[in-house]
């Protein structure tokens, strides 16, 4: 237990412990000390001035944001002098600010207006000519103007703290300073926004969201991203029924505000201009527009005949649809078809550590563990690409609590710019750490698809052995494969079986594109895609039934770490319906009377009937789909922002990638 | 060598004794003329020894705050595991202040010896020299001393068979002034952007590279050979109390013979001006001096009677500050004066923090106005108000620096402001629009 330091701040008595800083303190007493450069796990910068507070004894105004609580302090946060400091300090800021407040995106929830209106004058004595410079455009999502600017760092701390990139830096000196990219003139960089998200003012601005529209006339819809595995919060910001930004500035959810490129700017593939909007049939060789109902009644009718006749039926689920679409699709081609090849795209061994483990849910981590433990160990996988979520929040332990990192890796990563050790090889080259492990107080390992089946349980006899507690985490890629896996019952074919069989007489695919690296076996089944663009399997499709895609929708979806989050619909995209709402439809259509298709029922449902362990898949049908921060399987194809920045489509182990799955 | 000023019969030359002699700079001249005397004393003082005598000479910093150096010795964790520093500031930038330049051109030499001693008491065993970027010739003059150094046995490895080890290197400036704020000096030494670092901690106790560091100007270090040579109590001895020793005064402006000359602590301003520096220029009125680098606050001509030691000075609201004395004559124009000092400061704030940054920038920006003929009458109040409002509210000593000077003069010759403001508006120019 820290010891407690007893202060008063404006009369009121505060104990907080010993090392807070005076700022901190304040808030927990419920008092604002206004603040701009000042960022909660950022290095400390005492830049911005706006902090200043009186102490007594102190000889002259203090900044509250470096302060350090000390016992019997008296601290007055709203005497004159300070006030007067406050109002000048917002006045120098104003001098050479432009005050296009009525243009500027971030009008209405700006920082910089917040505290002038709060703390600041009513008028300016400022009558000088005020220092312009053209605005630039430093990729194609991030712009920056610089009159704006008020150089309170932030930027320039996160990416280089935060992201582990250190693409900006300042130019110039004096009231001509600039935030500039290190290379120049652009960024090259994770082009993850957050400088843009952090910015207090409208400095900074992303080149998707600028001029669409006022803060106050979005919808704000807090879902989960749809774009891998780590299950990021994000706010969908919605106008007129269509998303025009992501952030999550308020810093709910595991993420807390961080998001990557694809969070923040890849939800456009929602509006693209090939989204599917209307089921397509097959008349005549050619895919033809239908109505949703005379789509719906030819399925149906075909599922019908084939089910009468003992046909065969394969079905590839999807790694992103929800729990609940997962539960139900089981349960109809279990229960409505009598079929079990039911599979889908295994990108990491979930099932197989679930296995290893016996039983032992509490040696299962969570994104929370990566910030509180104090070792990581990492083998196979390029987690600043493959699962930035994760690298964000080790990166943030080392540097709030200097967590030891251990990579054990192929080739180079970002880990390794701070890792204790770094290791160049698989499994096989974690023997020689055990000793430094063993160290530890306790250990999270995360592991890649390299680890899988007997590796495994390898891997989880190698964490027994180090006599500390040890967490896994089983790395795998899409928003929700972990809960695909978890809803996984079918006994029948496998996922590369099903694609191989050359006697299936229904091929179902939900939301996943296999057939773009596969060939299909049965080359006379009927073919019923539902997907949210015409993907190489549904150009392949009798039956194409247009799909909504996770921002439209309602459900639960559960990430890498086993976290189950719910999804909330933003937009809406006419023609399209949810998988679940199809699933019911056509059940409705053959009368199969599988329950009413709605997600908080599906969900209760699921509470009561799903018990016990996951099926283990075969090892060798395991592989990770090595999407990086600029791919997303099928879906990034669909974003213009992810097609147009330059670092795309991005490197794994330092080495561009290749041969996307699924 | 040819000095630049000739000395006068008042100064007491301890420090500037080599000055004069014919190479003095090298290292036979040095050791002809009791070089290395007080460092091989030094080898057969224990640590604490040589940080009493610092501490008993009174020796105050030269670079302008004063801290006393013995003190400041003291504060380096000689324990700390990680190496020390030692870092000479020779960033000389303050305007008005030409003393380091002349101590490393005429007698480099004792300022390394001063840092070799430093570096037994505090147990430190590298050192770098900072200096300004426009002295790159005193850069080159350096490398070849310190080479001779190397070459000769008094630098490097075990020094004459001490068993001490010393490493001198030099290191430039890029044209900054903020980069003689001492942490400032150290990220750029780092090779960083050379912007202030937070304090605490102190660069005693985490500076160069996180190590606990030594951190003082060149004439600090060049005193401290005659301290450990003649003892503190006789260098205490020539200045007035708490301000020991003799201090290098910069004199320049309207005066008839400007010069750096070397004086003791407390010695009269008046009779600096009159008997040292040979009277105002032309035989002209005094209007105002800059007693010490144009960030100290002005004295008007009746606050001249006043002896010059961090004490009194700080006490006539003033400061000593690097030593850079700058007389004005009644023919000066204060408001011109004021445009000029803050047109320095608006160029060389950093841009940190934003009371600095702002401030400079605008009062600059409203005293070219005014000085233009377009001020106004709220304009002097504006200017009071604006550099009252930076006082004692930036991240560093620079915002300080251009506030304090501004209020002194605004305090002090508001008639003049006033009678500008007056004058100006039957002599209106055309305006001149400054854009940054």
């Amino acid at each position: 237990m820290t010891d407690l330091v007893n202060l008063n701040i404006d009369g009121k008595a505060v104990k907080v412990p010993q090392g807070m800083l005076l700022i901190e303190a304040a808030k927990r007493a419920g008092i604002e000390i206004p603040q701009f450069c000042y960022y909660e796990g950022l290095t400390l910068q005492a830049a911005c001035r706006m902090c200043l507070v009186e102490i007594e004894k102190a000889p002259k105004l203090t900044e509250a944001c470096t302060t350090p609580v000390a016992e019997g302090m008296v601290v007055h946060t709203d005497s004159p002098t300070v006030a007067t400091a406050r109002k000048t300090m917002l006045e120098f800021l104003l001098a050479n600010h432009p005050l296009d407040c009525p243009v500027c995106d971030k009008g209405g929830e700006c920082e910089l207006q917040d505290m002038v209106f709060r703390y600041g004058v009513g008028e300016s004595r400022f009558t000088e000519v005020k220092y312009h410079v053209d605005e630039k455009q430093w990729s194609p999502v991030v712009f920056y103007d610089g009159p704006r600017c008020i150089l309170c760092y932030r930027c320039v701390r996160v990416c280089d703290e935060g992201l582990g990139v250190g693409a900006l830096g300042i130019i110039n000196r004096g009231v001509v300073s600039e935030i500039a990219p290190n290379m120049g003139d652009h960024l090259e960089c994770d082009e993850c926004g957050a400088c843009i998200d952090i910015c207090p003012v409208g400095a900074l601005t992303s080149g998707a969201y600028r001029y669409k529209t006022r803060p106050w006339e979005m919808e704000h819809v807090g879902t989960i991203c749809t774009h891998c595995s780590n299950g990021c919060k994000t706010t969908l910001g919605v106008r007129d029924g269509a998303i025009v930004r992501a952030n999550n500035r308020d810093r709910s959810g595991i993420n807390g505000e961080f998001l990557c490129v694809k969070g923040r700017y890849a939800f456009d593939f929602v509006e693209h201009e090939e989204r599917l909007r209307s089921p397509l049939m097959r008349k005549g060789g050619e895919l033809e527009e239908v109505s949703w109902a005379e789509a719906l009644a030819t399925v149906a009718k075909k599922f019908a005949e084939v089910k009468e006749r003992g046909g065969k039926f394969g079905v590839i689920g999807s790694n992103h649809t929800t729990n609940e679409e997962n539960y139900y699709l089981h349960k109809f081609v279990r229960d409505g078809l009598g079929g079990e090849n039911i599979d889908h795209h295994r990108t990491g061994d979930v099932a197989g550590l679930i296995d290893a483990l016996a039983g032992r849910a509490d040696a299962l981590a969570t994104v929370g563990d990566l910030y509180t433990t104090k070792a990581i160990l990492v083998i196979g996988s390029d987690l600043a690409q493959q699962h930035p979520l994760l690298s964000y929040q080790i990166r943030a332990n080392k540097r709030h609590h200097d967590a030891h990192v251990y990579v054990v890796t192929p080739g180079p990563v970002r880990e390794d710019n701070y890792s204790v050790r770094s290791v160049r090889g698989g499994l096989e080259a974690i023997g020689p750490l055990a000793d430094a492990l063993k160290a530890e107080p306790g250990l999270v390992v995360l592991f890649g698809d390299s680890v899988k089946g007997d590796a495994v349980r390898q891997l989880v006899a190698f964490g027994d052995s180090l006599g500390i507690p040890v967490k896994y985490v089983a790395l795998v890629d899409y928003s929700n494969s972990r809960g695909a896996a978890d809803v996984s019952q079918a006994a029948g074919l496998a996922y590369e079986q099903i694609l191989s069989a050359s006697d299936l007489d229904v091929f179902w695919v939900v939301g996943a594109n296999p057939l773009k690296d596969h060939a299909l076996g049965s080359q006379n089944a009927f073919v019923v895609v539902q997907e949210m663009f015409l993907t190489e399997t549904a150009k392949r499709a009798d039956v194409v039934l247009p799909a909504s895609s996770a921002y439209e929708k309602t459900g639960t979806v559960t990430n890498v770490t086993g976290e189950v989050q719910r999804l909330k619909a933003g937009p809406k995209v006419m023609g399209t319906k949810s998988d679940l709402e199809i699933f019911g439809l056509i059940q409705k259509e053959m009368g199969l009377n599988l329950g009413i298709w709605k997600p908080d029922n599906v969900l209760d449902e699921m509470r009561k009937t799903t018990r016990g362990r996951l099926p283990v898949a075969a090892p060798e049908s395991i592989r990770s789909a090595r999407d990086t921060l600029f791919t997303s399987g099928s879906l990034g194809r669909y974003s213009k922002v992810l097609n147009a920045v330059m670092e795309g489509p991005g490197l794994i182990y330092g080495l561009p990638v290749s041969g996307k799955s699924q | 060598m040819r000095l630049y000023n000739e000395p006068n019969p008042l100064e007491v030359k301890i420090l500037t004794r080599r000055f004069g002699i014919t190479n003095s700079h090298t290292l036979d001249v040095y050791l002809q003329n009791d070089g290395f005397q007080a460092f091989q004393k030094a080898l057969g003082m224990k640590p604490d020894q040589i940080i009493d005598e610092m501490k008993a000479s009174g020796l105050r910093g030269r670079g302008g705050a004063g801290f006393p150096a013995g003190m400041k010795w003291s504060f380096v964790p000689r324990s700390s595991p990680k190496p020390k520093y030692i870092v000479v500031n020779a960033d000389e930038s303050e305007p008005g202040t030409c003393k380091d330049r002349l101590l490393m051109e005429y007698d480099p030499i004792q300022m390394i010896e001063g840092m070799m001693i430093a570096g037994l008491a505090i147990d430190s065993h590298k050192a770098y020299v900072y200096v300004r970027g426009e002295y790159r010739y005193l850069i080159d003059l350096l490398d070849r001393v310190i080479d001779e150094l190397y070459a000769r046995g008094w630098l490097g490895k075990s020094i004459h068979g001490s068993g001490f080890d010393f490493d001198v290197y030099t290191h430039t400036g890029a044209g900054s002034y903020e980069c003689g704020e001492e942490t400032a000096l150290l990220d750029s030494l780092e090779g960083k952007r050379g912007v202030p670092r937070l304090k605490p901690p102190f660069p005693a106790v985490a500076g160069a590279w996180a190590s606990p560091t030594l951190l003082t100007n060149v004439e600090t270090f060049s005193a401290v050979p005659a301290i450990i040579r003649d003892g503190g109590a006789a260098f205490a001895a020539l200045g007035t109390p708490r301000n020991g020793g003799t201090r290098m005064f910069c004199l320049s402006g309207h005066i008839e013979r400007p010069g750096v000359y070397e004086l003791p602590m407390g010695f009269n301003l008046l009779q600096m001006i009159n008997e040292v520096g040979g009277g105002v220029r032309g035989g002209r009125k005094l209007k105002a001096v800059v007693p010490g680098g144009s960030s100290c606050p002005v004295l008007k001509a009746d606050e001249c009677d006043i002896a010059m030691d961090f004490d009194a000075l700080a006490k006539a609201k003033s400061m000593l500050g690097s030593g850079g004395v700058v007389i004005l004559d009644e023919t000066t124009c204060m408001v011109k004066f004021a445009m000029r000092i803050m047109k320095f400061y608006a160029h060389e704030s950093c841009g940190w923090c934003i009371p600095c940054r702002e401030g400079t920038a605008w009062l600059k920006k409203t005293l070219i106005r005014f000085h233009d003929g377009h001020g106004t009458s709220k304009d002097i109040d504006l200017i009071d108000d604006i550099a009252k409002n930076m006082l004692g509210r930036t991240f560093c000593a620079l915002g300080d620096a251009a506030a304090m000077p501004t209020i002194s003069i605004v305090e002090k010759f508001r008639d003049e402001f006033e009678a500008y403001l007056a004058k100006s508006s039957t002599t209106v120019r055309v305006p001149e629009l400054t854009v940054v």
